[in-house]
């Protein structure tokens, strides 16, 4: 911003004092949730990885379909490979399992290359099949092998788990059995994964990357004369997206200590509720999905013992979403009250007034 | 040798089944450019139509011959109603519909009909079989399969070709702007396309239950073979779609011939497969 004549007067902002504050409450907010353990129920801990793991893949989800316009139904590829491949580094090679975490997403990224370079053949709501079959494949390929306990699945032996670093450290601090310990462990291995996840999407959007995105969202052929290369922009956000997916996979599995073939590759578990999600908390914002999880979490919470009239409940609510509010809770907050939390998008703001608070979204 | 040809026609005749789930697919491809995510749920609904039927007294074909316009009009319905709202640029709205619908549809069947496998019976016809000679014989079901797999395309490709509402149709696909501007209810003719993709299914719907057991929870497995069969074919082509289905069946019996763990993968693969080498299909039509 070089002061010549029309930069005295106009500039180019993002943050609004909606932002600013969230900023600014976020932290201790951020403490608490890491100081939570100290004083929480077990109980407690066990909901909040639920709400954590799930919050990051619905950002993820929301990062591929929301802004890169690259609907996949099938991302319990990635989150089963990542938890396969928790149990392989961990169990077969005896790493440990913090270590194995992040091998794993590193794994699930490395699957992702060879998937992309395939699926990206299909366009639009053909790629979405495409990515089903590719998680399909995973799990009839892990099915196949007998070390990793075949179809039926196996458990995570107790000795990994306790032997996360520094779980004896947590145990003589806060004077804990290891379940408990391991409990906090797991739940702060999800609030870190969640919080970097939130931290990586939103600086991805922010960035030159995101620029790239919200073009591509308007119009590819526009994009593409503009000088943005689509393939490698797509290419990037689903390796990037598959490798954190992995990475909450593979934490999943560390927390369930037992894992299948359908439990690990569940279309339900790790693709249509993370849609709905985003679906109903707002698609394409980073609000969105957390306040997706909310009411997520409260509907599962309620409503989970119905079983299958649940499900249609599910699958009713999104529809009808979809038909009268596609933009999710968020967005009619959003649009209604033209506030944004989180801002991605840069406004032109006039200098010489009072300050900046004018300016169209854009 | 001789298991191998045995293979070969077993997966020649697999694969017109998969035809026939796969053009009603490949007709709302065509058409509407639209992603059906509860495809494989609807056939599976199908079947449970019938059997419900049946299980009331009714024969097996008059069910079938009042399942198929019932599952036309429940397409008509679900398009008029639900996906003709949805319609526009954006296509998440429509696919995440079926999806929503998919999860809807499969466990309302598990709430009504249970988790427990059926069967839809036809009697001697069951395991009936044309010897071929040299040990080899050929299910007269599955022939028959192929047989209507076969006159759906022919009657298909006699609608869409020869007569005028099929010319509304073509018009619709090609470019929905130009024909909009020539008086053509697009709205309609979609609806029109929906039902006929269900009625298809109906039809798929019976040679699945007098095959093998079926339950709430195949319907996805089903929608990924029509939709494989759909791409390797090569999108606007029904022939193609019958060649694809063909296709994913072989790879399905000869894996399963090798190792029967590896039956549903090698179908997966073979799809691959042709992806790679031929994105556009076998035997593209459409660009899209």
């Amino acid at each position: 911003m070089k002061g010549d004549e029309t930069h005295k007067r106009f500039s180019v902002a993002r943050e609004t004092r909606a932002s600013t504050i969230t900023l600014i409450l976020a932290v201790p907010a951020i403490i608490v949730l890491f100081a939570l353990p100290a004083f929480a129920s077990r109980v407690l801990l066990q909901e909040l990885f639920y709400v954590f793991t799930m919050l990051s893949l619905a950002q993820l989800w929301n990062l591929l379909a929301g802004s890169a316009g690259l609907i996949s139904v099938g991302q319990q590829a990635f989150v089963g490979v990542g938890a396969y491949a928790l149990f392989a580094f961990a169990v077969i090679a005896g790493l440990d399992a913090v270590l194995s975490i992040v091998l794993s997403g590193a794994l699930a990224g490395l699957v992702a290359i060879p998937a992309a370079l395939i699926v990206f053949r299909l366009r639009g709501a053909y790629f979405a099949i495409g990515t089903w079959v590719v998680a399909e494949v995973c799990r009839l390929v892990l099915a196949q092998v007998k070390q990793l306990g075949g179809g039926t699945g196996t458990s995570l032996p107790p000795d990994v788990a306790s032997s996360i670093v520094g779980l004896d450290f947590v145990r003589n601090f806060f004077a804990v059995r290891g379940p408990a310990a391991r409990d906090m462990m797991v739940y702060w291995l999800a609030l870190l994964l969640a919080l970097g996840t939130f931290a990586l999407v939103y600086r991805l959007l922010r960035s030159r990357h995101g620029l790239a995105l919200s073009a591509l969202g308007d119009s590819e052929t526009a994009a593409e004369s503009t000088g943005v290369d689509v393939f490698r922009t797509k290419f990037l956000i689903y390796v990037l997206t598959a490798v954190a997916t992995g990475m909450v996979g593979a934490l999943i599995f560390l927390q369930k200590a037992r894992i299948s073939p359908d439990a690990a590759f569940s279309l339900i578990d790790w693709t249509a509720y993370v849609i709905f999600i985003v679906v109903i908390g707002g698609i394409g914002s980073m609000e969105g999905p957390i306040i997706g999880v909310a009411i997520f979490y409260l509907l599962q919470y309620y409503l989970a013992a119905l079983g299958s009239w649940y499900l249609m409940l599910l699958g009713g609510l999104a529809i009808v979403l979809m038909l009268f509010a596609p933009s999710g809770i968020w967005g009619v907050i959003s649009h209604s009250l033209g506030i944004s939390l989180f801002p991605v998008r840069r406004r032109l703001v006039t200098i010489t007034g009072s300050g900046p608070e004018h300016g169209g979204k854009g | 040798m001789l298991g191998w040809i045995d293979t070969l026609l077993q997966g020649i005749l697999l694969g017109g089944l998969y035809s026939l789930y796969a053009t009603g697919l490949s007709v709302i491809f065509g058409i509407m450019r639209l992603v059906n995510l509860a495809h494989g749920d609807l056939i599976v609904l199908g079947a449970f139509l019938i059997l419900a039927a049946t299980s009331a007294g009714v024969p097996l074909i008059v069910a079938c011959a009042v399942v198929v316009p019932l599952m036309f009009a429940l397409g008509y319905a679900l398009q008029a109603v639900l996906l003709n709202r949805a319609l526009g640029r954006n296509i998440l709205p429509p696919l995440l519909i079926t999806f929503g619908l998919s999860i809807i549809v499969q466990n309302g069947l598990l709430e009504t009909f249970s988790a427990d496998t059926r069967r839809l019976d036809i009697g001697h016809l069951q395991s009936a079989s044309l010897p071929l000679g040299g040990g080899i014989a050929i299910g007269v079901m599955p022939l028959i399969g192929l047989g209507a797999a076969i006159a759906v395309i022919l009657l298909l490709n006699a609608l869409f070709y020869r007569t005028a509402v099929g010319r509304a149709f073509r018009a619709t696909s090609d470019d929905v702007e130009i024909a909009q501007l020539m008086g053509i209810n697009n709205r309609s003719i979609y609806a029109l396309t929906m039902g006929i993709s269900l009625a298809v299914c109906a039809l798929a719907a019976f040679f699945l239950g007098t095959r093998a057991n079926f339950d709430p929870s195949i319907g996805p497995a089903r929608l990924l073979y029509a939709f494989e069969a759909v791409i390797i074919g090569g999108l606007g082509s029904l022939w193609g779609t019958l060649a694809g289905g063909i296709v994913v069946g072989l790879a399905q019996t000869i894996g399963a011939h090798i190792d029967p763990e590896w039956q549903l993968l090698s179908g997966h693969i073979a799809f691959l497969i042709v992806l790679v080498i031929r994105p556009r299909g076998l035997f593209p039509r459409a660009v899209d």
